[in-house]
């Protein structure tokens, strides 16, 4: 029984050591942030990777999700004959909320394991401890553009899922079911409200990214340098990054939507 | 040693993960020299480099390195340093996504403001010391193992340092590339005037090409000198290790307990 409990106490101690780790690692990243000149190419070099690379399952899945918006609106909403708010309804489902989270994490399966791989390799295999050894403090050169790639990159993704959701919507709400595209398009410009719906979900997907981005640069950092380190580096990314995201939308939702 | 030495350590003391690593442990590396340091696996040769370097902090003692207190130094000062020093990591640990030419250019380009046509000529001249001037297309992926040190060994000298840190060079190499790492060593030494700091445990090579040795055992300094000296070493570690004997102060078994008992047989027999 006793040693039941200082497991548990073992267990929570290491999980507020790793978080004040997390956290001084996040101050050296971001009082470290590179002279412009050496910064911005790293930064456009890892928003290619980070962002332009994860175009394609990004547009991939808003096109399918927002085509099963449309599908399953229409069959709910036409049992109340009012189907011309499909419109409307994906709208506000995709910025709201769908956009921003199935955006982040998709971004922490692609982008965020990537990240993570990454940099537990260049620790692996001594590049990190070079760099160190060279002058060049590894914060600033790899870290930092990583960050900032996933903070500025995820805002972008989440608003061309939604567009691209939005289309898929109309596909197959107006082209395939036949709702009218008048309606289709009046009801969505008439409720989508710029500064409640857009940029709340802006809003949203600026802090997953920076959380997703963290947590993949972090667990990197911080893994053990093995193989089976790096492997369970990558999976604790894509679970925590998760959580975090699922967590922090309801927070965001409630303090954002909540009118309470 | 004294003023003569270019790194000294005065009973440093270092753990980790509960394990104590040095205790206590001094000594003095001289300037404009090769020395080795040599040990069995596992005692903390690599550490020792890192200590020197500033990767890692002692739990006490003094690190001095051309004068300057290593613990003590501030993050930039520390930056400021390691840019007199070079270090041939054992694995090369060049950067897999950048050539070689790239390679060995990135320190120039982090640390100067050289025009192209300079950084390029700097590159050629320290891959063609390592002979490797026609290979600076090639990508990390590509070289064998001997090349891979020898394009690191190029990149740690691209700057000109005044000291440079050899982990373990010849592990792992064949007859050959060790042949080349080793007139390399001792070339770049008397070429430069580098003070350079050998961490191995293969002692043919390691005595051929340096001018001091030493060698550490359970965290301390059990045996140093000049290469003859150590030779003459009456400690029996020192010979059990320069001879490559199975058994002796250092024993063939990892302590057990007794073979009798542990295999069942004691009191029934």
């Amino acid at each position: 029984m006793l040693d039941h409990v200082r497991a548990l106490g073992r267990t929570g101690i290491d999980v507020v050591v790793s978080f004040g780790r997390s956290g001084q690692f996040l101050f050296g990243v971001l009082r470290g942030v590179p002279k412009p000149a050496v910064g911005f190419p790293l930064l456009v070099r890892q928003i290619y990777s980070v962002g332009v690379l994860s175009l394609a399952i990004v547009v991939v899945s808003g096109l399918f999700i927002g085509m099963v918006l449309g599908l399953q609106g229409y069959t709910i909403l036409s049992d109340y004959g009012s189907e011309s708010a499909i419109g409307q309804m994906i709208a506000l489902t995709l910025v709201r909320e769908l956009g921003p989270v199935v955006t982040a994490l998709l971004f922490a399966g692609r982008a965020g394991s990537a990240l993570t791989a990454e940099i537990g390799l260049m620790k692996a295999t001594e590049q990190l401890s070079s760099m160190e050894m060279m002058g060049v403090d590894p914060l600033r050169r790899v870290i930092s553009p990583r960050l900032w790639a996933g903070f500025y990159t995820m805002p972008v993704l989440a608003l061309i899922f939604s567009v691209v959701g939005i289309w898929g919507g109309m596909l197959v709400g107006v082209e395939w079911l036949g709702v009218y595209d008048g309606s289709f398009w009046g009801n969505m410009q008439s409720s989508v409200e710029f500064v409640d719906d857009v940029l709340n979900g802006v809003i949203k997907s600026v802090v997953f990214g920076f959380v997703c981005a963290w947590i993949a640069v972090y667990q990197g950092y911080d893994c053990v340098p093995t193989s089976a380190g790096i492997s369970s580096a990558t999976t604790k990314t894509v679970v925590y990054s998760s959580l975090a995201v699922l967590g922090l939308d309801f927070v965001l939702t409630a303090v954002m939507f909540g009118n309470f | 040693m004294g003023s003569s030495a270019y790194i000294s350590l005065e009973n440093v003391v270092f753990s980790r993960s509960g394990r104590r690593i040095f205790d206590g442990i001094s000594l003095d590396i001289p300037r404009g020299k090769v020395t080795a340091i040599m040990g069995p696996s596992g005692t903390g040769k690599t550490t020792l480099l890192k200590l020197i370097g500033g990767q890692l902090r002692p739990d006490s003692g003094s690190i001095r390195v051309d004068g300057h207190e290593v613990p003590r130094l501030k993050r930039t000062a520390l930056y400021a340093l390691r840019q007199k020093m070079g270090m041939l990591f054992q694995s090369g640990a060049l950067f897999t996504d950048l050539s070689v030419f790239e390679n060995v250019a990135f320190p120039i380009r982090v640390h100067t403001n050289l025009p192209e046509d300079m950084i390029r000529d700097i590159v050629l001249m320290k891959l063609e010391a390592v002979g490797l001037r026609g290979a600076r297309d090639l990508m990390p992926s590509e070289l064998s193992g001997g090349m891979t040190r020898r394009v690191a060994l190029a990149r740690s000298i691209a700057l000109d340092p005044e000291l440079i840190m050899y982990d373990e060079p010849f592990t792992g190499q064949d007859p050959i590339a060790m042949g080349v790492l080793v007139k390399l060593i001792r070339d770049l030494n008397s070429s430069m005037g580098l003070t350079s700091v050998l961490v191995s445990h293969d002692v043919t090579e390691s005595l051929s090409i340096c001018h001091f040795a030493c060698i550490i055992a359970d965290g301390k300094v059990i045996g140093q000198g000049t290469p003859e000296e150590l030779r003459a070493h009456e400690s029996e570690r020192v010979q059990q290790f320069l001879q490559g004997q199975p058994d002796g102060p250092v024993p063939f078994h990892y302590p057990a307990e007794d073979a009798t008992t542990d295999f069942g047989l004691g009191g029934k027999v």
